[in-house]
This record gives C-alpha cells, sequence and structure tokens, in this order.
C-alpha cells in the first residue's frame, strides 16, 4: 500500500501538469467548438451560447478552409515525398562503404534540423528576393528570367516546400541511416556471391529490410507536416492571394487575431481528425505490407 | 562501375548536399557583418567588403536583443530544469515502480501523443487569462513542465535499471526518494542529458505557444523578436541576419558540444514512437 502511494507521489507533478495544461484544454476545446465563443464573450461570459455543430457546419460552407486544406494537403502530399526522399539519399551516401569523413558530414547534414525555423525562414525568405536574391541571381546566370518566389501564387507553396525538406531532411536522414546500420552484412555478401548487381541488391534487399524504418518515417513526417504554421506566418503572412494560408494558420488567425475562439476549435478539432484519419490509414497500409497473408502479430 | 569513380561520385555528391545544407547558414553569417544596404546590391555580394559588427551594435542598443537574449535563456532555462525533475520521476515511476494501472495509464499517455498540441492552445489561452498569466514567463513556461515524449524517454532507459538493486536498498531500509537520488539518477545520467538538451533546444525553437501567450514585447523570447523584426524591417537584411545568428547560434553550439546525446535521444525517442 505504502508503495503505491509512493509510485503516485512520484507520477504527480508530471500527471498535474498534462492533466492541467493538455488533457483539460483538448476536452474544453471540443466544448468550446460547439459554442459561439467570440470578442463579446470574451468581455462578458454571459453572451457565450451553445450552437452545436454549427461550426463544422459554417466550416464546410467557407471557401477560405477549404482552402487551406487545400495548401496543406498541397505542402504535405509534395513536401512528405520530397523530404523522405532526400533524407534516404543522404542517408544510403552516408552508410556507403566509399565515403570519407562521414561524421563531419553526419554533423553537417543535421545541422539545419537543429535550427531555428523562424531564423532561417528571414534567411530564406532573403535567399528568394526577387530583386536581389542569391537564388535569382544563380537563375539568371543560367538565362533564367527572374521568379517572384515568395510573391507568386504559383510559386509561393513550393518555395516553402523548398525550406521545409531543406530544414527537415536531416531528422530521418539519422532514422534511417539506423535502420540502414541495422541491415546485417551476411544478405549482402550472399547477394554479391550470387551476383546481384548494386540496383539489385538495393531493390531486394535494402529496401525490403528499410520497410518498417520507412513506414515509422512516414507516419511521424505526415503529422509533422499538417502542423504547417511557423513558415507561412514568417515567409508569406499567409498570401499572397492566401495561397499559403495553412490550416494551423487559419486557426492561429481565427483564435487569436479576430477572437472567434469557437470557430478556431473547430478548425483544430477537423485538423486533429484530418492528422489522426491520414496517419491510421498509413499504419495499416505498413502492417497490411508488413504481413500480406492476412496474418497478425 | 569502376570504383574510383564510384568514391567521386559518392564523396561529390555528399559534398553537394553539405554544400547545400551549410550556404544559407553561411551566408547569413557573412551578411550580418556587411554595413546597412550592402546585401542590397548587384551582383548579390558574398563576402562583406568591410566586415562591421555595427548591426549587432544596433540590435543590442536600440532593437532590444539582449533582453530577448535573457528571456529566451531564462525561459528554456526554467522549462529545461522543471521537465526535467517530472519527467525522469514520473519515467521512473512508469519503468520501475509497481501500482494499479500502470500499463493502461501508460497506454493512455502513448496515446495521447497523437493530438497536435494546437488543439489545447486556445483553453489553454483562456485558462491562463483567467488566472492572469498571459503575458507572463510562466504563462509560457507552465504548460511545458512534463511532456509524454519525455516521460516515454525516461521509462524506456529506466527499464534497465536492475530491479536486484533497488530491492537490495529496500532491504537496508531506504526510502524510495532516497533509492531516487542516490541510485537510480547516477544510472540515468545518459538519458538525462539528452532529455535536457532535447528540452532546451525545443524550449528556445518555440515559436507558436509564445507568440500566442506572450502579447507584449518585454518577454518576447528571440524567435517572436526576429518575427516582429521581420515584419516591421523588411529593408534591414543585414540587421535581419545579424538577428538570425544571435537567434541560431547558441542552439548550434550547444547541439555540437552535446551531438551524441541529442541523436541518441532521437533515435530512441522514434526505433518504437
Amino acid at each position: 500500500m505504502n508503495r503505491q502511494r509512493t509510485a503516485w507521489l512520484f507520477l504527480a507533478p508530471a500527471l498535474l501538469v498534462l492533466g492541467v495544461f493538455f488533457i483539460l484544454p483538448v476536452i474544453a476545446a471540443l466544448g468550446l467548438s460547439l459554442t459561439d465563443y467570440d470578442l463579446y464573450a470574451l468581455a462578458d461570459i454571459r453572451n457565450l451560447r451553445f450552437v452545436g455543430l454549427h461550426n463544422y457546419w459554417a466550416l464546410l460552407h467557407r471557401p477560405l478552409f477549404w482552402s487551406a486544406l487545400g495548401n496543406t494537403f498541397y505542402f504535405v502530399a509534395v513536401g512528405v515525398p520530397l523530404s523522405i526522399a532526400t533524407s534516404l539519399v543522404a542517408a544510403l551516401l552516408l552508410n556507403s562503404p566509399l565515403a570519407r569523413i562521414r561524421p563531419f558530414f553526419r554533423t553537417v547534414l543535421f545541422a539545419p534540423v537543429v535550427t531555428t525555423v523562424v531564423a532561417v525562414a528571414v534567411i530564406w525568405r532573403y535567399l528568394f528576393n526577387t530583386k536581389y536574391g542569391l537564388v535569382n541571381y544563380g537563375l539568371a546566370e543560367i538565362g533564367i528570367h527572374p521568379i517572384d518566389w515568395l510573391g507568386d501564387p504559383r510559386w509561393a507553396m513550393p518555395t516553402i516546400i523548398a525550406f521545409a525538406v531543406w530544414k527537415n531532411f536531416g531528422y530521418n536522414m539519422i532514422i534511417i541511416l539506423a535502420g540502414l546500420q541495422a541491415i546485417p552484412l551476411d544478405l549482402y555478401e550472399a547477394a554479391r556471391i550470387d551476383g546481384a548487381s548494386l540496383p539489385r541488391q538495393f531493390w531486394h534487399i535494402t529496401l525490403p529490410m528499410l520497410k518498417p524504418t520507412m513506414a515509422l518515417v512516414a507516419i511521424l513526417t505526415v503529422a509533422g507536416y499538417f502542423q504547417l504554421f511557423a513558415e507561412p506566418y514568417v515567409m508569406t503572412e499567409g498570401g499572397p492571394l492566401q495561397s499559403t494560408v495553412s490550416v494551423l494558420y487559419l486557426m492561429y488567425e481565427d483564435g487569436f487575431k479576430w477572437w472567434n475562439l469557437g470557430t478556431a476549435s473547430a478548425v483544430a478539432f477537423m485538423l486533429f481528425a484530418i492528422i489522426f484519419a491520414v496517419t491510421t490509414l498509413l499504419l495499416r497500409l505498413a502492417r497490411h505490407d508488413e504481413h500480406p497473408a492476412g496474418e497478425r502479430t | 562501375m569502376n570504383p574510383r569513380l564510384a568514391k567521386v561520385l559518392v564523396n561529390g555528391s555528399l559534398c553537394g548536399l553539405a554544400a547545400a545544407a551549410l550556404l544559407p547558414l553561411l551566408w547569413m553569417l557573412s551578411v550580418s557583418f556587411m554595413a546597412p544596404g550592402e546585401a542590397s546590391s548587384l551582383p548579390p555580394p558574398l563576402l562583406p567588403v568591410h566586415a562591421t559588427l555595427d548591426n549587432y551594435r544596433e540590435l543590442f542598443a536600440h532593437a532590444g536583443m539582449g533582453r530577448y537574449l535573457l528571456n529566451s535563456l531564462l525561459i528554456a532555462s526554467a522549462i529545461t530544469a522543471l521537465a526535467l525533475a517530472s519527467n525522469l520521476l514520473a519515467g521512473y515511476a512508469f519503468a520501475k515502480l509497481r501500482f494499479t494501472g500502470r500499463e493502461r495509464l501508460f497506454q493512455a499517455l502513448i496515446g495521447a501523443l497523437v493530438i497536435p498540441a494546437q488543439v489545447a492552445m486556445l483553453p489553454l489561452f483562456l485558462l491562463l487569462k483567467t488566472f492572469g498569466l498571459v503575458n507572463s514567463y510562466a504563462g509560457v513556461i507552465m504548460p511545458c513542465m512534463a511532456t509524454i515524449f519525455g516521460i516515454y524517454l525516461v521509462r524506456q532507459y529506466a527499464r534497465s535499471v536492475p530491479d536486484e538493486l533497488l530491492e537490495a536498498a529496500r532491504i537496508d531500509g531506504a526510502g524510495e526518494l532516497r533509492i531516487f537520488g542516490q541510485i537510480v539518477l547516477p544510472l540515468l545520467k545518459p538519458i538525462m542529458a539528452t532529455l535536457a538538451i532535447f528540452t532546451f533546444l525545443a524550449a528556445w525553437n518555440d515559436f507558436m505557444w509564445p507568440l500566442i501567450v506572450l502579447t507584449g514585447q518585454e518577454h518576447y523570447t528571440l524567435p517572436l523578436a526576429l518575427a516582429s523584426l521581420a515584419r516591421d524591417h523588411v529593408q534591414d537584411s543585414e540587421l535581419m541576419m545579424a538577428g538570425s545568428v544571435v537567434t541560431v547560434l547558441p542552439v548550434l553550439l550547444l547541439f555540437l558540444a552535446l551531438q551524441r546525446y541529442y541523436l541518441q535521444g532521437l533515435l530512441l525517442g522514434s526505433v518504437k514512437g
């Protein structure tokens, strides 16, 4: 009995913090999303009304929500594969027995991950400046006309995606590298004896052995990329023509610029539902691939 | 393929990737030493003509950068110390102490990881507003005083502590708190370093929550100050780059010094995440 009490005493600080500052607010958010909490309710709580699912209904009829959703899906659908592909290439190169000074390369390639999003977004904004940016200057050297990277609705999101790939690929690179190093070397040995070429070894040994790692990396990255916020906040402020408004950006503006906390909570829950659905789907796909005969572990 | 060619190809590609990773950061450093307006000329200069510290002087003398640096240090250090303490206690309890509902509670916490933190932010703001904690250091620090990820990390690591060691100490009549302080904590040192650097970097780089809860400039952290500077001083790129250097350099150096622990945590946290 005494030991029980000790355990709960050890748990108390962490559980108290998580309960009060996370679990409770999440439940409250669900309640808040069913009300019309706005500036008037903020001033006087008696103005608060229960509106049921009206916020969700209104969202589904709001063009800006759909474009925010579209922009976010665009970012995830293009950004995640590009990020993971870059991570995979970098990890394969680092894992190659031919590579020199590997610790140096590993550190350098990982460096962007630990930098502050806001600070490096400021750098990229300047690198991609239409008039004075190095990128357009370099392109001009090979005869390409200047592109208004962050001012053209067609180019703003691709620029943010390029930024995200640069900033994040090092993270998955480390995880994939560990996955590569866990593949038993005798598998390659046996393949070499059988005369399998390098591409065939990659296709028939590396990729299948790497599958669980890749599934994990994909799920973590998808969940993370859906939470796009700081990049558009700093680089484009959601523009041009709202082409980089993400779902979280919409939540932030609804909630903390216009003080429509009811609507914003509904946006937050929609995002939660979408992330949950997509990651569950990916998890199912990964499990299905691991056990094609339908067996379960 | 010719082995020498392969070698050149692999190392050449690595050099290319490394250049892409580093160039923006090196360029930031270079521009931060340029005279005002110098970067906005054609062709874009790669190195300053006369390196100057004017931008840094301007930042600290007139833009309040010293204050923001201190704010960032204070907030990130407080979060690291407090989160470390609560996560160590809870992680150890989940790994080594027996109590009813242990597995179920742990599973519930892991399950809660799927909830994006932003869902909680709107009610959290109202909660802190009720207690007058909006626009205070406490408002930024308190929600970060424990993390599920941290508890998970400590639990995974603490499971390797041998039960016999703890039992022997109990038989000798040592109290649970003394066992934790004198036997367990020394064994947990590596994971403490990992968790500390993880927490510090995350707190330092955090943007959305401080942006919401800190409404006045006097409490701004570096990322907030930089973002507001970026919106007001679009033209002063040299100044902005100096601000980016001040923001990024501390965490970059910290990472370089404690890299081993950081990467270990990254792998521990994702292997069975």
